[in-house]
């Protein structure tokens, strides 16, 4: 019993170091000169693009359904006028940028771990790296910043949309018109609002990718490897996204609303 | 502009006892699994040597050291003279560069056409930016393993024989100066087999590169073979040239050969 929580703890010590070489290795290949720019832009395609219709749907949906639960007790307490604003408030501020980001964890982290975890498996990436190549630069440091880039412009669109789905669940029961809805949003909106809610999606994304890849290019020589990456990068980020949500939380309370 | 061709005939004439890989007294372990224990392997300018032994006893472990994506426990690796173990990371970059490794499922990016795993090294390594002089290689080198007709094809085209052509052609166009190959024949029918096996000495001669290969393929060792060196249980237990180990009395050995009968 001892000795097997001494293994899991040298384990659990092994995996911190890893990561740590895996954080200094992207950095490293960060600042190094010959950026691969053709293949930032396919991963801002493949993450950002190709995600849209999924957060679309789903931040429509959660913009609907928020209006729809919010109602009746806004209606108890008479303040069925404010129910744009606390949904404009609500969502951009926390709900939109952690429901998109635990989306991208489960399509984009899975996708990269599953993707470089396949490549490790067929020795694709030992294959660059013995042709002299640098996979870290051309595989971990494009997709990490393509994830930061992209999941902070999706939880923007998002953000859009779950209001769009607030204005349809709302003119089911109340007769309100798109333009005072909107301003009714917009005005309940600050720019400390906006600012840091984007500022910890770039997190979000970082965290999303850096997770993936991690998983991914460290994952063991054999098929069922590349489940378990993927698997764990969803895991993983999925839980990345909520501790740095409560730091985030933390810092902006202090920064902004004292 | 300069062809592949030109570029070899520029390389210092072939000194032929010159040990290009001098591996000695190597072991490695696993966990509590010793897969290689002390072995020695030299490997001349211009020489094919083939490693034969049953699947995992070592024997893709052995060229993995050479390239250093494994460091042995005990032991030295010298490629070129240098010891790789003590090569920092621009050094081992270097390094690479002069060696070709022939994975066993040909690695191709499968994300990438045929054409752009060409271009792949040629563009990141060579830093190569005129797109003519780049074109004219990948050409070049597809049209000498028959594979320029499938140039825009994805991997996942490809049949199995092709992507080990394709993978080949992609080492080759480095110009390396040894290749290691890792069971280069390995799923292939019996007929593409034997293709492969004469590309591979077809392309060394070329080339003029030295090579280790890795095979439990006694065709594969028969046609490509200058010297054999024979594994088994982490350990090598005879060498010499196929026709002298065809003759040989011990029975592991001769199972090889009989497998060819």
């Amino acid at each position: 019993m001892a000795e097997q929580a001494v293994t899991g703890y040298k384990k659990w010590l092994e995996g911190v170091g890893d990561q740590g070489v895996f954080f200094s290795g992207f950095f490293r290949n960060l600042f190094r000169g010959g950026f691969e720019w053709s293949e930032f832009v396919r991963q801002c395609y493949e993450i950002g693009y190709r995600s849209m219709m999924l957060v679309g749907i789903t931040s429509f949906i959660m913009g609907l359904v928020l209006i729809l639960q919010l109602r009746p007790s806004l209606l108890e307490l008479g303040a069925e006028s404010m129910l744009p604003k606390t949904l404009a408030v609500s969502f951009v501020r926390e709900i939109g940028p952690v429901i998109i980001a635990i989306i991208c964890a489960g399509k984009v982290a899975s996708g990269i771990g599953a993707e470089l975890g396949s490549m490790k498996v067929t020795e694709q990436i030992d294959a660059m790296e013995v042709s002299g190549a640098n996979p870290l630069q051309y595989l971990v440091v494009t997709r990490v910043l393509a994830t930061a880039f992209m999941v902070p412009l999706l939880t923007l669109i998002g953000d859009a949309i779950g209001l769009a789905g607030g204005f349809l669940a709302l003119n089911f029961t109340d007769d309100i018109s798109f333009k005072l809805y909107f301003t009714k949003c917009i005005s309940a909106l600050e720019f400390m609002d906006l600012l840091p809610a984007v500022v910890k999606t770039v997190f979000f994304g970082f965290a999303i990718g850096f997770v993936g890849c991690y998983k991914g290019y460290n994952s063991n020589k054999g098929t069922e490897s590349v489940g378990l990456a993927a698997n764990s990068a969803v895991v993983t980020a999925s839980l990345w996204i909520f501790v740095i949500d409560a730091i985030a939380v933390q810092i902006t309370s202090i920064l902004f609303y004292r | 502009m300069e062809t592949a061709e030109k570029h070899i005939e520029q390389r210092k004439p072939a000194d032929k006892n010159e040990i290009v890989v001098d591996i000695d007294h190597i072991s490695k372990s696993f966990d509590t699994k010793n897969v290689l224990r002390d072995i020695n392997l030299k490997l001349k300018r211009g020489e094919n040597v083939v490693v034969l032994g049953k699947s995992g006893q070592g024997k893709s472990v052995t060229i993995q050291c050479i390239v250093g994506l494994l460091t042995p426990d005990n032991g030295t690796v010298k490629v070129f003279g240098e010891d790789v173990s003590q090569m920092n990371e621009l050094q081992l970059k270097e390094l690479r560069t002069k060696i070709g490794f022939l994975f066993q499922s040909g690695a191709l990016y499968d994300s990438m056409t045929v054409r752009d795993n060409m271009e792949f090294p040629l563009t990141r390594i060579k830093r190569l930016t005129d797109q003519n002089e780049i074109d004219q290689k990948v050409e070049e080198v597809l049209d000498g393993v028959g594979l320029i007709d499938a140039i825009d094809k994805m991997p996942s085209d490809l049949s199995g024989g092709m992507r080990k052509r394709a993978g080949l052609a992609r080492t080759l166009i480095m110009q390396p100066e040894i290749m290691l190959y890792d069971e280069p024949t390995t799923g292939l029918d019996p007929i593409t087999s034997r293709e492969i096996s004469e590309l591979i000495l077809h392309m060394q001669q070329k080339y003029k590169t030295s090579s280790i290969i890795i095979t439990h393929d006694m065709e594969c060792a028969r046609i490509t073979a200058d010297r054999i060196v024979i594994m088994n249980d982490g350990e090598y237990i005879a060498e010499g040239s196929y026709e002298e180990l065809e003759k040989s009395d011990d029975e592991f050995i001769r199972s090889f050969f009989n497998q060819t009968k």
